[in-house]
């Protein structure tokens, strides 16, 4: 699978207090309205002006802190399709997969990517391209990419369920 | 078989399987599965999925401690619609508002027992590597999973060990040495790993100190920490235990991606600038920043011996003019005590305020929450740019004593240093 999307740039150990603040964490409970608060205390102005089929690319431990999976969820209603990051925290990786946010770990490609253009994700080739070339990332496991392609957890879960009901 | 780490075995057992080793993907079945305040929300994605009964109901642990009492109607629903789940499904590890922290009351109450594995909604179930489980953090739809199907995909990770060694000098805390650990390898320098502790300084350590380390380790990017359970583990799971247990040693020879030795007589008191927990210097070098909060409490340091650090401190002082300290006992049962010894007293004698044990502005939620631009000097873990519901408030972090000192001056202060 091949797909392109436009970028957004941020630097090393964003949080995700910054990327869904806690004190949203009991009272903002609809999906669409998460996305209104999507890195508001980061970058105000990107809720705003977001559109469907962008990518996030981010610095070192992108996602750090909390284990809140609003973090991926208002990214992803907000059209998000997936971050390359050079690291990811680990609970944001899990909660990124489980609700089909694609995450990828590519150090050299978020080095070479300047913030606004457009690149191109190659799910078959393990590969990011941008202007300034294209750069390999390591493939997810299959079972990872199972929950992916299944459209995240739970869908997977509800077709597990499915089946089974039907024997 | 080839030597194992603790995670390696931990994983094993929980998998049902012989041996893993570090990179494999098992499906692990936890022996407890912990939620909050969240609880309701993971109720609704748990619905969703058009099941109606939990498979192992018995498994759930369920604390309200984020937002408690309610704040805001909002928030009391959210507690209503938790009750409700709990009664639903006959929950019998749930504990009402004011009793405490998850971590903390999960550990009074012995849930989860040395070797087994706690999954949570919540990221710093790392703390139950105090007492040798395997802790980890999920997310809210994984938590929903489990409920479903009592198994989740986990990776096994790569393990980092610290070897702690020499004598603790008087006023370094555990908190200190974590602080010290983050800002020499970063916030992401454990990232994905299983943290392993060992050595004579860490066994050195009270109950109460060993579980500050794993609970730090989340800030560290830990999946787990470990430390290896001894006699004084034992003694004090001894009258709580509800069923045997088998505790988890990693093999002589295991792989470590990497050990490290730290030597603790060399630590000096630290604290972490805003807002990041890796910016660490000692407190000489703030000394003399203006704080108009001092809070004490969270799952990290609110506990009897930090009350006891904290109260040592404040002992026949007052909290200076334009400074405001807050204390927060983690749990029911450490206030209970507090009362006890005298040290609540202290406290209000001393002009603080004490609030009802659970997590209180710990998450910026509710009860002391920072106005913009002002400083305020925790016991937490966490000290996120807005992590306490203020943008543009600066948050240090420090061990309770440190931060009794500085509301005695009003100004980021090393207990040492207070005249006798
Ligand atoms: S005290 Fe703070 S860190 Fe601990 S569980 Fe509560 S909100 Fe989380």
């Amino acid at each position: 699978m091949k797909f392109s999307g436009r970028t957004w740039k941020y630097g090393d150990n964003v949080n995700t207090d910054v990327i869904f603040p806690g004190k949203y964490t009991y009272t903002v409970t609809d999906k669409r309205e998460m996305a209104k608060h999507a890195l508001e205390d980061l970058d105000a102005g990107f809720a705003k002006a977001v559109q469907p089929g962008d990518i996030i690319v981010a610095g070192t431990n992108w996602g750090n802190g909390s284990s809140r999976e609003q973090a991926v969820t208002c990214l992803r209603q907000a059209g998000v399709t997936a971050i390359v990051a050079k690291s990811i925290g680990r609970i944001y990786f899990r909660n990124a997969v489980n609700d089909a946010l694609l995450p990828i770990v590519c150090p050299a490609a978020v080095d070479a990517i300047e913030h606004g253009e457009v690149i191109s994700i190659d799910l078959a080739e393990h590969t990011v391209t941008c202007a300034a070339g294209t750069f390999s990332f390591p493939p997810l496991s299959p079972s990872v990419m199972a929950i992916i392609d299944a459209g995240g957890l739970l869908e997977m879960l509800r077709k597990r369920l499915a089946a089974e009901a039907q024997g | 078989m080839p030597p194992m780490t603790f995670a390696e075995k931990a994983l094993a057992r929980a998998a049902g399987l012989p041996a893993t080793v570090a990179g494999q993907i098992v499906d692990a079945r936890p022996d407890i599965a912990l939620s909050h305040d969240n609880t309701a929300a993971i109720a609704r994605t748990f619905y969703s999925l058009g099941i109606k009964k939990v498979k192992h109901p018995e498994r759930l642990a369920i604390t309200l401690d984020h937002a408690v009492p309610a704040p805001t109607t909002q928030h009391a629903q959210n507690h209503a619609e938790v009750r409700q789940f709990v009664l639903e499904q006959g929950v019998q590890h749930a504990f009402e508002v004011g009793r405490g922290i998850c971590h903390q009351v999960l550990s009074e109450e012995a849930i989860v027992l040395p070797g087994e594995t706690i999954l949570g909604a919540d990221s710093h179930t790392t703390h139950f590597g105090w007492l040798g489980a395997f802790g980890a953090g999920v997310g809210r739809s994984e938590m929903a999973a489990i409920w479903a199907t009592d198994e989740l995909w986990l990776r096994v990770p790569e393990t980092l060990k610290f070897q702690l060694v020499g004598d603790w000098p008087a006023g370094v805390t555990a908190k200190d040495l974590c602080l010290r650990i983050i800002g020499d390898l970063g916030a992401d320098g454990g990232l994905y790993y299983s943290i392993e502790f060992a050595g004579p300084a860490l066994m050195a350590l009270s109950l109460e100190s060993r579980m500050v380390i794993p609970n730090m380790m989340a800030e560290f990017g830990a999946k787990n920490s470990y430390l290896p359970p001894d006699q004084a583990v034992f003694d004090y799971l001894a009258p709580k235990a509800r069923h045997p247990y088998t505790p988890l040693y990693p093999d002589a020879g295991a792989t470590y991606a990497e050990t490290y030795t730290y030597d603790v007589s060399q630590l000096e008191p630290l604290v972490a600038l805003p807002h990041r927990v890796d910016k660490v210097v000692p407190v000489s070098q703030v000394r003399g920043t203006r704080v108009q909060q001092a809070f004490i409490g969270t799952c990290t340091n609110g506990r009897l011996e930090d009350l006891a650090a904290a109260a040592e401190v404040m002992k026949g002082r007052q909290v200076a003019a334009g400074t405001r300290l807050l204390i927060i006992p983690a749990s029911s049962e450490v206030l209970k005590a507090a009362i006890q010894q005298g040290y609540i007293q202290t406290f209000l004698e001393a002009g603080a305020t004490i609030g009802t044990p659970g997590c209180g502005p710990c998450m910026g939620n509710h009860m002391g929450v920072p106005a913009p631009g002002e400083v305020t000097i925790s016991s937490a873990n966490r000290n996120f740019q807005g992590r306490m519901g203020t943008r543009d408030a600066e948050l240090y972090l420090a061990s309770p004593a440190v931060v009794a000192a500085s509301a005695v001056t009003g100004y980021i202060t090393n207990p040492a240093e207070l005249e006798k």
